[in-house]
């Protein structure tokens, strides 16, 4: 039928063997706010930036940095409408596994269960990919998890990456800054930094969001907790 | 009578000094008339995990098979052992989705943490209500009998030698007083080397 003829999944391979709408969300992400992950030996720090256009915004009352469950958290570049779906799913998926097994998910667990879902949204009809990657944040087996999720539903591990807008100097210089016995607080200021890389303007702690998990779970800084670490930047 | 005790059948699972025991007779019976006396009702699922699983015999196996399938997808997806306690919840989780037109059996656990090494013994009855005592669990048609007799014979921290014993004498007892369980038994004892 001639109505059925354009409804096939939109991301179908180009001549060359791309998917132009994996890389077109892939670019919308670039073009997203910066945000980076560091993996210390006792613990997992996610940051980013929270920057609003006009003073009249009312600062931390729409999170970027959230809570999946009690060991993990996640936080995003790209398109926030987007993420906000993929966290409810997270949450969902986290409950669901605990409510078979009576046990915490692991984070690898949820990482490849979130990853299947952006993985469907580039072979199905009637949907776009995901316009985000996540950045998701564990502890579990006495150990910090870091993982990277994209449109394409692919996943990596990392010591530490940044994302979004300048990313690849955020990646440049923590190749500078990382190393393997960097505690949860040294951590903390490597984000930070990390991000002041490719900030235009003042950082602040209404302007920043950062979540650290340990061996306790998951939490998100509170600003006052957020203006400590700032005093220590140059 | 209830369909829990057209087969007949006795089994129990015992805690001890870092071990575990589980034992069950061997009786197939249709209502009093004994059919076979070499019917398996413990299966293995992993090397420090049994379930055992009394009750109406063809659910004995059909639980047995859909459990092994959830457990292999299990161990597969997350590159791990299933650990007893998980496998209980997964259980009795597989038979809630049954709440309303169950499998006829009330299936025990017992097994070691595959880590930690912990003992650990739970039953459940057949919508998958957990039980997790600290001693023992009974179950099947000799349940009463069984209760009697650990109750008696069973104390804390036996070894491994001892357990075996207990827990031979307590089933061996207890369904010599049930007419449609007996016809031999099996005991497993599990322990952390094997």
């Amino acid at each position: 039928m001639a109505t059925e003829r354009y409804s096939f999944s939109l991301t179908t391979f180009s001549p060359s063997g791309k998917l132009v709408q994996i890389e077109y969300a892939l670019a919308a992400v670039a073009a997203g706010a910066p945000s980076v992950g560091i993996k210390a030996s006792n613990g997992i720090v996610i940051a980013t930036e929270n920057k609003h256009k006009s003073i009249l915004y009312e600062e931390h009352s729409v999170h970027k940095v959230e809570m999946v469950t009690n060991h993990i958290g996640m936080v995003y570049s790209g398109m926030g409408p987007d993420y906000r779906l993929l966290v409810k799913q997270a949450r969902k998926m986290a409950q669901q596994y605990f409510l078979v097994y009576r046990e915490p998910i692991p984070t690898v667990q949820l990482v490849q269960r979130v990853a299947a879902v952006m993985q469907e949204y580039t072979q199905s009809g009637g949907v776009r990919p995901f316009g985000v990657s996540l950045l998701i944040c564990g502890w579990d087996n006495n150990r910090p998890y870091l993982f990277q999720c994209d449109p394409s539903g692919a996943y990596f591990a990392w010591k530490a990456t940044a994302m979004g807008k300048n990313y690849v100097n955020g990646k440049t210089f923590l190749e500078k800054r990382f190393s393997e016995d960097l505690e949860l607080d040294d951590a903390v200021h490597t984000a930070i930094l990390t991000l002041k890389e490719s900030f235009e303007g003042q950082l602040t702690a209404d302007n920043i969001e950062i979540g650290i998990c340990d061996q306790n779970g998951f939490r998100r800084l509170e600003p006052s907790h957020v203006k400590d670490y700032l005093a220590n930047i140059p | 009578m209830s369909i829990l005790a057209y087969n007949g059948g006795a089994m129990l699972a015992m805690k001890g000094d870092g071990c575990v025991s589980i034992a069950a007779d061997k009786r197939y019976g249709i209502q009093m008339q004994t059919v076979g006396t070499n019917f398996q009702k413990i299966f293995e699922m992993g090397p420090h995990l049994y379930v055992g699983l009394p009750g109406l015999a063809t659910d004995t196996q059909t639980v047995m098979e859909k459990m092994r399938f959830r457990k292999n997808l299990y161990e597969l997806k997350e590159n791990r052992r299933i650990s007893p306690k998980v496998m209980a919840s997964l259980l009795s989780n597989m038979l809630y989705e049954k709440r309303f037109g169950p499998f006829f059996v009330e299936p025990i656990v017992a097994g070691l943490d595959p880590i930690t090494y912990e003992p650990f013994i739970c039953n459940m009855d057949l919508i998958g209500c957990i039980n997790k005592p600290e001693e023992f669990v009974v179950g099947g048609t000799a349940s009463a009998q069984l209760y009697g007799m650990c109750e008696s014979v069973w104390e804390p921290n036996l070894g491994p030698e001892d357990l075996f014993e207990t827990t031979s004498q307590a089933l061996m007892n207890a369904f010599d007083r049930d007419a449609i369980s007996g016809w031999g038994a099996v005991v497993y004892i599990i322990e952390k080397i094997r």
